[in-house]
């Protein structure tokens, strides 16, 4: 069980007393009872181009528990790392969307089997930081692993679905299929760290994209573990990239970068989207926005967002 | 000087096999109820194998019970978001168990294990892929809003591709919400029987899918039989019209795949080294059991002496021999009986008077063997240009015309598929369009993807399996 809580958990800040009531004895009496081991506490980090930096601001904020509790200080990305994490997904986008559907479905099947092994994990994780009971983190976690699983099974029929072979009026063979946008910027959902992260950021690469994601910015601990899973995994080096941080700073650098070729802004508020989306026309990105119950089961729609339609035209005759 | 291959053989101690193996009814390995038996025999050896469970009609009962039992309580029932994770398991363990299947497929089937290890396993698993993730998205497979499963599928596969023909019934039956009694060949049962241990490692519920080893009495009674709601038979058409006759006025569902006559067209424009490979793979690939062989050459008159000579030359390069050496390009005929029927055929079409060509190419003194063979000078009446040989024997004719080709092409009761050889890509689809055929093949030949539907026209059958369109014949929508 990684990353066990820290000192300021209470159940475990009342330990030592408890230990040092249960050794009267003291040395006079003998061995001394070993000493409660200490937990080993994880540094939160960003994930940029497969690596886990720290935010080249040196800033980091605190991350609290429901209970007001500091759980760790999490990585406060600036403007330069949410442009060294473009720059990564620019770069991962040619291979990966290169990719043929079917090793893309098996890659993203393979994050789906590691999510798994960390269930544990990701349900103490939202019990801590988002306070949620533990059966409501346990339903949350097999739906967000699930769901990654329902994605895994789309990049090889996103095609046959949105495609078409068109019946156009003349000696062509007119076919149109969907293909990736780019880089896409997500702003995930501010309300579910681990749920409604999946299911904004699984549709983004499934359909071939990669992505730079802003987690939510009081649940962030379960999008940088999420993060050491794609990093273990098969997914290639910049795929994804995660930025920890205020989204208030981030996302109008997102929503105005040039290489940035979508952008959702669901985990934005409705009054804040406005201004964001001016920032987007800047080079027309694709902007897609929609408040969803993370608990539902989702359609197509955020996958075929971020594709554009390519028709291809081809004569026939002899 | 002349150079040779040292010999490079698989290791056959990757797969265990036993002396016998049972039925796989209801989760459990059993013995047929009336003990019977029948041996399975290495075709490049003739030694037996294993002794395999000979299904009658109470093991078909038996296990037509067993799927209707499991549809009902546990499979039909199932969110499809689960019925996903149980396919993607089998794909796994299909993928990690690879080589054991690729040696126990060329053991029993004869197939170079080149070819059972890069063709039919990995397609096997990635059909399993592909299905598992159709089974939580059936809505969107365009079939209608609530597409339903048809119950319990009994299944009929041949011997050519004996796991993935398998994995193409049953990933999208099981996808689709429903339940199997597959009937694998009598002369390839055992990677069938090995996919059954794999459904059994996969935890998935006893009687989802179950195994019927035989011989024809066995899938007779297992197509007739009035508990089962849709038939699922590749093979040949002969058997196929027997089924449709069987099924005909039960209002049960049907999908036939089977045989073929493919035209391979070679126009004079086309890449010649790209057009005699995909010849040799057309034709020669699993030793010409494949239904969409292409086993008609159509080669423009313009160049056919260069296609055929350079041909020729390519033929004798290959290497015809044990199946579990990895640099053999021709296995062994997978029966006796099979042999026989090319041996038949092949002499119809001297006798006939076309012209037999073979390289020089010794034969293993034990096994069932036959040399990949070409005829020219055939004419469109002879029996070899007309009926399915499925051996390593290629029919050369002769074109002037894009309109002759799709004429000659087209002049047969099958329609599985064609392969298009030419520069321009007007002209390969304006060939598509006219060729009957439910697969075209153009400036390659004989691909396959778990995404791709396939099936054939007329007499080749109907129904498609792979991609989108495969889902239809297990659905009610």
């Amino acid at each position: 069980m990684p990353d066990r809580a820290g000192p300021r958990r209470p159940a475990r800040a009342r330990r030592p007393p408890r230990a040092a009531a249960a050794a009267p004895a003291g040395p006079a009496g003998g061995r001394a009872p070993a000493p409660p081991r200490l937990g080993v506490r994880k540094t939160y980090k960003l994930f940029i181009g497969g690596a886990f930096p720290r935010s080249e601001s040196g800033r980091s904020y605190p991350v609290t528990g429901a209970d007001g509790t500091l759980l760790a200080h999490a990585a406060r990305a600036s403007r330069k790392d949410a442009r060294d994490a473009v720059t990564a997904a620019r770069a991962a986008f040619a291979a990966w969307s290169g990719a043929t559907a079917y090793n893309r479905g098996q890659v993203l099947y393979r994050v789906a089997e590691l999510l798994d092994g960390r269930a544990a994990q990701f349900t103490e994780t939202s019990v801590r930081n988002e306070g949620l009971s533990a059966a409501e983190a346990d339903r949350a976690v097999a739906a967000a692993i699930d769901r990654w699983v329902w994605y895994a099974g789309w990049p090889d029929k996103i095609a046959q679905v949105a495609g078409a072979a068109n019946p156009v009026a003349g000696p062509y063979f007119n076919f149109s299929v969907p293909e990736p946008a780019g880089v896409v910027a997500v702003v995930a959902p501010a309300g579910s760290g681990l749920l409604g992260l999946v299911s904004v950021l699984a549709p983004v690469i499934a359909s071939g994209n990669t992505a730079v994601v802003v987690a939510s910015e009081a649940y962030p601990l379960a999008a940088v573990t999420l993060a050491e899973v794609l990093a273990t995994s098969d997914v290639p080096a910049g795929v994804v990239n995660v930025l920890t941080g205020l989204a208030a700073e981030l996302a109008p650098v997102l929503a105005g970068h040039m290489d940035v070729n979508a952008i959702d802004l669901t985990g934005v508020g409705v009054s804040g989207r406005g201004e964001l989306e001016r920032l987007a026309a800047g080079n027309v990105k694709r902007v897609f926005a929609a408040d969803e119950d993370w608990a539902a089961p989702p359609g197509p729609r955020r996958m075929l967002a971020f594709t554009e339609i390519k028709t291809v035209w081809h004569p026939v005759g002899i | 000087m002349t150079w040779d291959y040292a010999p490079a053989p698989e290791s056959r101690a990757v797969v265990t096999i036993a002396g016998e193996y049972g039925l796989f009814v209801d989760g459990e390995f059993g013995p047929a109820a009336d003990g019977r038996q029948f041996p399975t025999v290495n075709p490049a050896t003739e030694e037996t194998l294993a002794q395999v469970a000979l299904a009658g009609q109470a093991d078909v009962d038996r296990a037509v019970a067993a799927a209707r039992a499991a549809h009902q309580d546990a499979w039909g029932p199932m969110p499809g978001a689960e019925r996903a994770k149980y396919l993607y398991r089998i794909a796994r363990v299909l993928q990690e168990r690879a080589r054991e299947f690729a040696v126990l497929e060329s053991l029993d089937n004869g197939k170079p294990v080149r070819e059972s290890r890069d063709v039919d396993v990995p397609l096997a698993a990635a059909h399993f892929f592909y299905y598992a993730g159709w089974a939580d998205k059936l809505e969107y497979a365009g079939l209608g809003p609530a597409p339903r499963p048809l119950g319990v599928a009994g299944q009929v596969i041949p011997w050519n591709f004996p796991l993935l023909m398998a994995a193409w019934k049953l990933a999208p039956a099981l996808a689709a919400g429903n339940t199997c009694v597959l009937k694998p060949a009598e002369t390839t049962p055992l990677t069938a029987l090995l996919l059954a241990e794999v459904c059994q490692q996969a935890d998935l519920p006893p009687g989802v899918v179950n195994v019927l080893t035989g011989a024809g009495d066995t899938g007779a009674a297992l197509v007739s039989h009035p508990g089962v709601d849709k038939v699922a038979f590749t093979g040949s058409t002969d058997v196929g019209k027997e089924i449709s006759r069987a099924l005909a006025g039960t209002g049960r569902r049907l999908t036939l795949e089977l045989g073929g006559k493919g035209a391979n067209i070679v126009f004079d424009d086309a890449p010649a080294d790209q057009a005699v490979e995909g010849i040799v793979n057309g034709i020669f690939f699993n030793q010409g059991h494949v239904c969409c062989a292409g086993s008609r050459l159509l080669v423009q008159e313009s160049v056919a002496d260069t296609v055929v000579d350079r041909l020729k030359e390519r033929l004798a390069t290959l290497r015809l021999g044990d199946p579990l050496d990895k640099n053999t390009d021709i296995g062994a005929i997978n029966s006796r009986e099979q042999l026989d029927k090319i041996s038949a055929l092949s002499a119809a079409g001297d006798a006939e008077g076309a012209e037999r060509w073979s390289p020089p190419c010794p034969l293993p003194a034990r096994g069932f063997w036959f040399p990949p063979t070409v005829f020219t000078g055939v004419s469109q009446s002879y029996r070899i240009a007309r009926e399915e040989i499925f051996g390593p024997v290629l029919s050369v004719l002769t074109f002037r015309t894009p309109e002759e080709a799709v004429t000659k092409a087209n002049n047969t009761p099958y329609g599985l598929s064609a392969g298009v050889w030419t520069e321009k890509g007007s002209r390969i689809l304006w060939m598509a369009q006219r060729l009957r055929a439910g697969v075209i093949w153009a400036n390659t030949y004989n691909r396959f993807d778990p995404a791709s539907p396939f099936g054939g026209y007329r007499e080749s059958g109907f129904g498609r399996e792979g991609g989108r369109h495969g889902l239809a014949a297990y659905l009610d929508a």
